[in-house]
């Protein structure tokens, strides 16, 4: 059975790029035949990030009016088998394409692949609304700051109102020394604040620059944390129980003090 | 530990805290799809309706969005808050 994911943000910047390429190349890596669909016509950046922007001939806008087959647009990433990438238009705009043919070409994509990852633009607009169309499921990625939390909160909200149930948090760009410190909400402040479901917790990671330089996605480097993170993501979004590490913030110095001198039970 | 004896005598508060409340308050009017307008709308309507029946404050007259513990004591809930200084109840009504 296949899968339409969409990964979604509202607020731009937050890591929905990214967080596809890498989510897509763990599934392919897990045996899963998958394809990465780039919706942000215009502004396309996933070739670049999985390191394809050489080989691209047709792209998404092509495929929805008909001038090419949907096998001629599907760039095989050579790199990691079963894994392929529909790259967005980048001299057209969100208009070029509509929410029932992005229900039509995923249709098609269906009977042949087991994941259909959507990178979705930023914004709540046509784009957005193609990039949801056809996704049975949708993973919201938001960092711990206030400006994206509340985009994720509206874009949980319009996600629910168009009939996708259940979407899963990631939370990208944790820094677990701020958040012991006090100074960045906490996974359980923001899961506390949306009220949904957590898919995985993607540390800071200065790897993720490195990689996207080299266009190659993290999840292959095994010295990365987000990398790691990823792999876990991956492993959750196949139905796997994986753990989350935990990073809640310290104490405080007083309870500390109380528990050293045996005034508080543990 | 320079924080943590700020944090002590209550001079600093957690700056994630404070996050945590802006953001709280901001999702209040999100969710509820609230316009200014519409809270001076509600305002001059409720005001009309109580003037019926007793003398009010207007200027005093405060009225906001904000948030309470739900009945089951589990999560919150948006409320609406208002205080309405009375000056002096009508006898008979209207």
């Amino acid at each position: 059975m296949s899968e339409v994911i969409v990964i979604t943000s509202g607020k731009g910047g937050v890591g929905k790029t990214t967080s596809t390429a890498n989510i897509g190349t763990g599934l392919a890596l897990s045996g899963c035949k998958t394809v990465l669909i780039d919706t942000d016509i215009g502004l396309r950046n996933l070739d670049v990030v999985m390191g394809l922007e050489n080989r691209i001939v047709y792209d998404l806008v092509d495929v929805a009016e008909g001038t090419c087959r949907v096998k001629q647009a599907l760039i095989k990433d050579k790199r990691f088998d079963g894994l392929y990438l529909i790259p967005a238009a980048q001299t057209r705009d969100k208009t070029a394409v509509k929410p029932s043919q992005m229900i039509k070409l995923c249709e098609e994509l269906r009977e042949e692949f087991d994941y259909i990852l959507i990178d979705c633009p930023a914004g709540i607009e046509q784009g957005f609304k193609n990039a949801i169309a056809a996704a049975d499921r949708a993973i919201v990625i938001t960092t711990p700051e206030v400006s994206a939390v509340r985009d994720a909160d509206r874009i949980i909200g319009l996600l629910e109102a168009n009939e996708i149930r259940n979407p899963k948090l990631l939370v990208n760009r944790l820094r677990a020394d701020m958040v012991r410190r006090g100074d960045m909400m906490s996974i359980d402040d923001i899961i506390d604040i949306l009220a949904i479901g957590l898919i995985g917790v993607i540390p800071d990671d200065e790897k993720i620059v490195v990689s996207t330089n080299r266009g190659e996605p993290a999840i292959c480097d095994s010295k990365s944390v987000a990398g790691q993170a990823f792999r876990n993501v991956v492993r959750r979004i196949k139905g796997e129980d994986v753990p989350f590490i935990s990073f809640n913030e310290d104490q405080g110095f007083m309870l500390k003090l109380k528990k050293l001198l045996g005034l508080k039970a543990n | 530990m320079l924080l943590d004896l700020g944090r002590i005598f209550g001079r600093s508060k957690r700056s994630k805290d404070v996050a945590k409340e802006r953001l709280k308050l901001v999702l209040i009017h999100d969710r509820a799809n609230v316009s200014p307008q519409f809270l001076e709308m509600l305002k001059s309507e409720i005001i009309k309706v109580i003037t019926n029946y007793m003398d009010v404050d207007e200027s005093a007259l405060e009225i906001q969005l904000t948030k309470t513990k739900s009945d089951d004591g589990q999560g919150v809930v948006p409320a609406l808050y208002a205080n309405i200084p009375i000056r002096n109840i009508r006898k008979s009504g209207k």
